[in-house]
């Protein structure tokens, strides 16, 4: 690589801390809405409406939220699926430099992306029906260069072990797998490139619950062998407990709360988070009645309240709520909060099980 | 009336003949529904659970047909006294009898609400269709009622609602309209077939706090569908686990939760993540999938991922049936024959 265009691709004057493997800031993306016969924009879709969090290497960070808070949009921004509108995404890459990922030429992500790998929710759409397993976990060694079909076919072999598939299977098509099954493969696929961060994008929510126990334990034992990093992006409050490490909560495109996993649960410090939690159905007959139903639904990210957005629905709203925009502010160490009133409020989360 | 069941079904199987061969989708379900009680059927996908509401409300189709077992009904229309039980299974298929029973005395609650209603037509059309349907009564009068539904299922505006099409709401306004129009007749019996899996937690706790209160005040039956324990555990008075088109166990709600005796149920209640697991640790998982249903069994069809199987190859050879084994729960396992013959 000619020097200045590594010069280029160094961020340098931003610092990091050593083990931050992601910095993301104020990102936005924002999506036009255009109208008429020459389709002027009529206005924005404030899909992702500056997001700022940052990964730690290793960890596992649960983005949680409700259909249409931003979440799959910002994990696609950050592998620039989709280009996003303004903000910044520092990353760290294997060789210790700092690249802004947002000013990357699609050249220059080229060799980023063998470094981040996406899972997708459904397993029974992302697979090509009419490619075999070699072929499909082994398309991304193929288009990086890996075209000794033995060394190609040894390397398939290797994943679908680590993934607990047999490797006999590789000549088998995808149809003759369960869902289970299917998103091994497509967890194969996504680590064949030896990866060091993997954005999931709900991974376990089209899998039966006796299956997905098994693809969440994958998971887990795969991040400790691979040391990866995971952005794990879900609806499911319960898996994401069990899996992360910290987590986010996202609301009409802003993270309202971002905290380590326990405090998050145990103490939520915004409201929103609180009553996501009490809504969940708890499995036990004994405890009955605390879903208490949050109002109203979520408004449209094309037309947000004004202020905090989660106002209209908040029942501790006031008039400051309704002109000013909360910052994110970290008020305990790593507990970061966009509430005016986070300091007065004593909010319950999950009781502990007896 | 209490101690009768308002609907009883007994050992019901559901096929379809395909040309690779013979799916017994649902093979030999017996369940009671009591009035005014709350019924959880859950399983996983593929055990047959929407099979079996299709099959009370006879809505099969080919290749499909039940090929056996009893769909009774305590129905006030179709009985000549109050304590007449009507057998579905055998009324024609397209007959008047059960078109009158379906959407009245039976109500039905699908899964994607967003598919269940006509877009071309508003709300309130669709829901003056089926009052006119079921009740002589005039336009103006339908339409009274189903203001009145609209407002009892928690609509803010209910006079604008009507004018408004499906895909103007939002999706827990839409499922509250669903139940609306289920409701409109006043049925025995609702069947809700896992109607909250399409919507958020927050709309999901809306609807089923909502449901709670419908069927306090009108006394509803419900079967309730889902695979979700969370929602069974807040809903439901009595639960029914299947899997593979069988039942593996039933009982009152408390009971399966806190006594499960079958080792599937006790091993999916492991299973499962709640907000209570302890963060980052290993969850106990049942082993393999579910088999592909063309597979032939023979034996428990659970033996394959059982870890409790019994010694001498005795769940791969015999078939268990569902037996009591105390005065509310019945179990489908060799484990428990003791118990059963004690009884």
């Amino acid at each position: 690589m000619p020097a200045e265009l590594a010069q280029s691709r160094l961020t340098a004057n931003i610092p990091m801390p050593p083990e931050r493997l992601l910095d993301v800031k104020e990102l936005k993306k924002y999506f036009p809405i255009r109208k008429g016969l020459f389709k002027s924009v009529v206005g924005q879709v404030r899909s992702v409406d500056g997001v700022t969090f940052h990964l730690n290497l290793g960890e596992t960070l649960g983005l949680v939220g409700e259909s249409g808070c931003g979440k799959t949009t910002t994990s696609r921004c950050l592998l620039r699926a989709i280009n996003p509108t303004s903000g910044e995404i520092h990353y760290r890459q294997a060789d210790g430099q700092l690249v802004d990922v947002t000013q990357l030429s699609s050249d220059q992500l080229r060799p980023l992306r063998r470094e981040m790998q996406m899972i997708f929710q459904d397993p029974f759409a992302s697979l090509n029906p009419r490619m075999n397993l070699l072929d499909l976990v082994g398309e991304p060694l193929l288009v990086n260069g890996v075209t000794n079909r033995k060394e190609r076919s040894d390397r398939v072999a290797d994943l679908l072990r680590l993934v607990g598939l047999r490797p006999e299977y590789m000549r088998r098509f995808p149809h003759a797998f369960s869902g289970g099954q299917r998103q091994r493969i497509v967890i194969a696929r996504a680590l064949a490139l030896n990866p060091r961060l993997v954005v999931a994008d709900e991974p376990v929510s089209a899998l039966d619950v006796s299956v997905q126990a098994q693809v969440l334990n994958l998971l887990l034992d795969l991040q400790k062998k691979l040391k990866l990093t995971y952005l794990f992006v879900a609806h499911d409050l319960s898996v994401v407990r069990h899996i992360s490490d910290r987590v986010a909560v996202m609301y009409v495109g802003r993270i309202v709360e971002m905290s380590p996993t326990n405090e998050l649960f145990l103490a939520p410090k915004h409201p929103y988070t609180a009553a996501l939690l009490s809504a969940v159905p708890i499995a036990d007959p004994r405890i009955r009645s605390k879903m208490q139903p949050l109002e109203g639904d979520v408004p449209s990210p094309s037309n947000p309240p004004s202020g905090c957005h989660f106002h209209p629905r908040c029942s501790f709203a006031t008039d400051l709520c309704r002109q000013q925009v909360p910052d994110l502010e970290e008020v305990q160490p790593n507990h970061f909060v966009a509430c005016h009133r986070q300091a007065e409020l004593a909010l319950s989360g999950v009781s502990e099980p007896i | 009336m209490t101690n009768q069941p308002l609907l009883e079904v007994r050992d019901l199987q559901t096929v379809f003949e395909l040309d690779e061969g013979t799916v017994k989708a649902v093979d030999g379900v017996s369940f009671d529904v009591y009035s005014g009680k709350v019924l959880g059927i859950v399983g996983e996908s593929g055990c047959g659970k929407s099979v079996t509401i299709k099959s009370v409300l006879r809505l099969i189709e080919e290749p499909g047909r039940i090929a056996n077992g009893a769909i009774r009904f305590r129905s006030k229309i179709l009985g000549n006294s109050s304590n007449d039980m009507i057998d579905l299974v055998q009324l024609p298929a397209k007959g008047a009898q059960l078109r009158a029973l379906r959407g009245n005395e039976i109500a039905l609650i699908p899964q994607e609400p967003m598919a269940a209603f006509s877009p071309v037509h508003t709300i309130g059309n669709q829901l003056i269709e089926v009052i006119q349907l079921h009740q002589p009564v005039s336009d103006e009068e339908a339409k009274k009622i189903a203001v009145t539904r609209l407002k009892e299922v928690g609509f803010p505006n209910p006079e604008s609602a009507m004018d408004r099409y499906s895909w103007e709401l939002s999706g827990g306004l839409r499922q509250r309209a669903m139940i609306g129009m289920a409701l409109t007749c006043d049925p025995l019996l609702l069947i809700a077939d896992e109607p909250t899996t399409a919507i958020d937690v927050t709309t999901q706790a809306q609807v089923l706090s909502l449901l709670r209160k419908l069927q306090q005040e009108h006394q509803t039956s419900i079967i309730f569908i889902t695979h979700d324990l969370g929602v069974i555990a807040q809903l439901a008075d009595d639960v029914v686990v299947m899997y593979l088109g069988k039942v593996m166990e039933s009982g009152p709600v408390d009971q399966i939760f806190h006594n499960p005796q079958h080792p599937y149920t006790r091993a999916l209640l492991r299973s499962i993540p709640t907000v209570h697991t302890k963060n980052r640790s290993r969850l106990p998982t049942i082993s393999g999938s579910i088999p592909h249903p063309f597979q032939k069994r023979t034996g428990c069809p659970f033996v394959a991922r059982c870890q409790e199987a019994l010694p001498q190859q005795r769940c791969t050879n015999q078939t268990p049936v569902l037996k009591a084994i105390n005065k509310h729960q019945s179990v489908s396992c060799f484990l428990h024959e003791e118990e059963v013959n004690a009884c």
